[in-house]
């Protein structure tokens, strides 16, 4: 995708490409006077999957709770197609969130809750006016897709690692997002676990057509998804390429993030 | 400051006198610190409490997790207050005859341990339970919910968590606390009639006109209506702690500790205040 950028033919899709639904300029957040992202600017285009590459407590997390608002930026500007974020009011910030999945590190699947009541609740809150049996069958559907279908009835605790992970995604993807947030979707699976979810990332783009910022700092993940990779450090974008770009680098840092993990 | 004062020490030789000032401003600063960080803390407490309330009037009520809640309140006390309850009268019969024995008045004796069940023994031993196993509960909840990221889930799923998670709770815990009290103090005047039964044989039926014939109805009502605070408070406390955790996994611990803490010295404070306001009546 990203070569078809590169080779600038004017063709419908190609413009269609091009197109920006997340913009962020000069973004500024920081703890307790203490910068963490300090000057960053960065583009999610339409389609695309963007691998957010960085150390851990480099702020990765902190940078897509921004986007979404959990976090209010000290400084700059995000926005989300074409509106900025932080001069949203509640019902604006509402209906802005609707059209974005976030899957949280942690996975954050509510554990009073069955994986089917998981599924349920955003469901019934973002697409109101659906029927009891539209809601079933799309969470069926939903399950089926991440391969947990015969998991409906289980208590989140039941589940595996990698389980519970793809619950959670299946939650994020049932309410049809059109911009997906992914925090470290491969941390802490083992390799084939982590491969299954980096090929569901794969999938959901194709089939949902969804734009995507995954944030990660396993290179597997970040090769097997990336159609474009920005690396941060000390709060500003150190690097942006292909994973070709990346490998190539003889820059210290990039090819000591890149050579641990071989 | 630490970094400071030797440095200066190093320098000038500094007379006692001076010495002292410079500890004394050392502490001073430390204090003002301990201060306003105390100063935030209250204020958090009441920002919370106003955007509870706000959400409360809210129109879309969670009518389901508030079901839920007080399922979820009377489920984890209702064996424990039980045992307390009968326990409570059963002792304060024991205890109290003897000496009601020795004035001659062993006739008032299910009057007043009747009377002291309603208004204080039951609703402060209730409460306290209650803030020990419900403030704990919704501390150790809603910290760890806050640590794994539940809330922020719920928060981008187009769902107030203060709405969902606080407003039902307090909710749940001011209506079920009331109602566990009065169901405690029916159980404590049960086990007063078993206590009074060790020692001759009183009727089922006369110990309780006997009972009630002491207890009138300023007796029953501020006992009740210090209940609902009782209850307001529990489930608030629980709440704010649990809210507002920290990052780590510590912090759920945290929270729930310090939720039992200060819901149990609330217990107690709005117990002395209903007594000095019903004293007043
Ligand atoms: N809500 C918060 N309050 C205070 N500090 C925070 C908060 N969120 C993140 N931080 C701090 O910001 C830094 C970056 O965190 P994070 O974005 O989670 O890193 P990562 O890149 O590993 O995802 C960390 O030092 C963390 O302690
Ligand atoms: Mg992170």
């Amino acid at each position: 995708m990203t070569n078809m950028v590169i080779t600038e033919t004017v063709t419908p899709e190609n413009i269609k490409i091009e197109k920006e639904v997340i913009k962020i300029d000069n973004l500024r957040k920081g703890f307790d006077n203490e910068g963490i992202l300090k000057n960053l600017s960065l583009k999610l285009f339409d389609g695309e999957n963007l691998v957010v590459l960085g150390k851990s407590g480099s702020g990765k997390s902190v940078l897509i709770k921004c986007i979404v608002r959990l976090l209010t930026p000290d400084q700059g500007t995000i926005n989300v197609f074409g509106e900025n974020v932080n001069g949203l009011n509640n019902n604006d910030l509402a209906d802005m969130r609707k059209k974005i999945g976030f899957l949280f590190q942690s996975g954050a699947l509510y554990d009073s809750m069955t994986i089917k009541q998981n599924l349920e609740f955003p469901l019934r809150r973002i697409h109101k006016n659906l029927s009891r049996k539209e809601i079933d069958k799309k969470v069926e559907e939903t399950l089926e897709n991440v391969g947990l279908a015969d998991t409906l009835n289980k208590m989140p605790s039941q589940l595996s690692g990698g389980m519970r992970k793809r619950a959670s995604l299946a939650r994020t993807i049932v309410v049809d997002p059109m911009i997906m947030l992914y925090d470290e979707p491969t941390t802490g699976l083992d390799p084939v676990t982590s491969d299954e979810i980096s090929s569901l990332i794969n999938d959901i783009q194709k089939k949902y057509k969804t734009s995507s910022i995954v944030i990660t700092h396993d290179i597997e993940c970040a090769r097997a998804t990336a159609d474009r990779i920005i690396m941060l450090d000390d709060g500003e974008v150190y690097m942006e390429g292909t994973i070709k770009d990346f490998e190539k680098s003889a820059d210290a840092l990039i090819s000591s993030f890149f050579k641990k993990q071989k | 400051m630490k970094n400071i004062s030797p440095d200066i020490k190093k320098f000038i030789k500094l007379p006692d006198v001076k010495k002292r000032v410079i500890k004394l401003s050392d502490k001073t600063i430390k204090t003002t610190q301990t201060a306003n960080l105390f100063l935030a803390d209250v204020g958090d407490f009441f920002l919370f409490l106003f955007r509870t309330t706000i959400e409360a009037f809210s129109r879309e009520f969670e009518f389901q997790e508030f079901l839920r809640q007080c399922y979820q309140i009377g489920n984890k006390t209702l064996p424990l207050i039980s045992v307390t309850g009968i326990v409570i009268g059963l002792v304060l019969t024991i205890q109290s005859r003897p000496v009601l024995v020795d004035f001659g008045a062993v006739s008032m004796l299910p009057g007043m341990v009747a009377v002291s069940i309603i208004r204080e023994m039951g609703p402060v031993v209730t409460g306290l339970i209650c803030a020990g196993r419900i403030g704990s509960g919704m501390g150790a909840e809603l910290g760890s919910m806050k640590v794994t990221e539940q809330i922020d889930a719920m928060e981008v799923s187009s769902t107030n968590p203060i709405r969902f998670l606080v407003v039902t709770r307090v909710l749940a815990a001011t209506l079920m606390i009331p109602l566990l009290v009065l169901y405690a103090d029916a159980l404590g005047i049960m086990g007063s009639w078993a206590g009074a039964n060790i020692k001759g044989d009183v009727p089922f039926v006369l110990f309780f006109s006997q009972a009630f014939r002491y207890i009138g109805f300023m007796d029953l009502l501020p006992a009740v209506i210090k209940t609902f605070f009782f209850g307001a408070a529990i489930g608030f406390v629980g709440c704010y702690k649990g809210y507002t955790a920290g990052r780590g996994t510590e912090s759920v611990g945290k929270a729930a500790t310090s939720a039992v803490v200060l819901s149990s010295l609330l217990v107690i404070i709005i117990d002395l205040i209903a007594v000095q306001i019903t004293d007043m009546l």
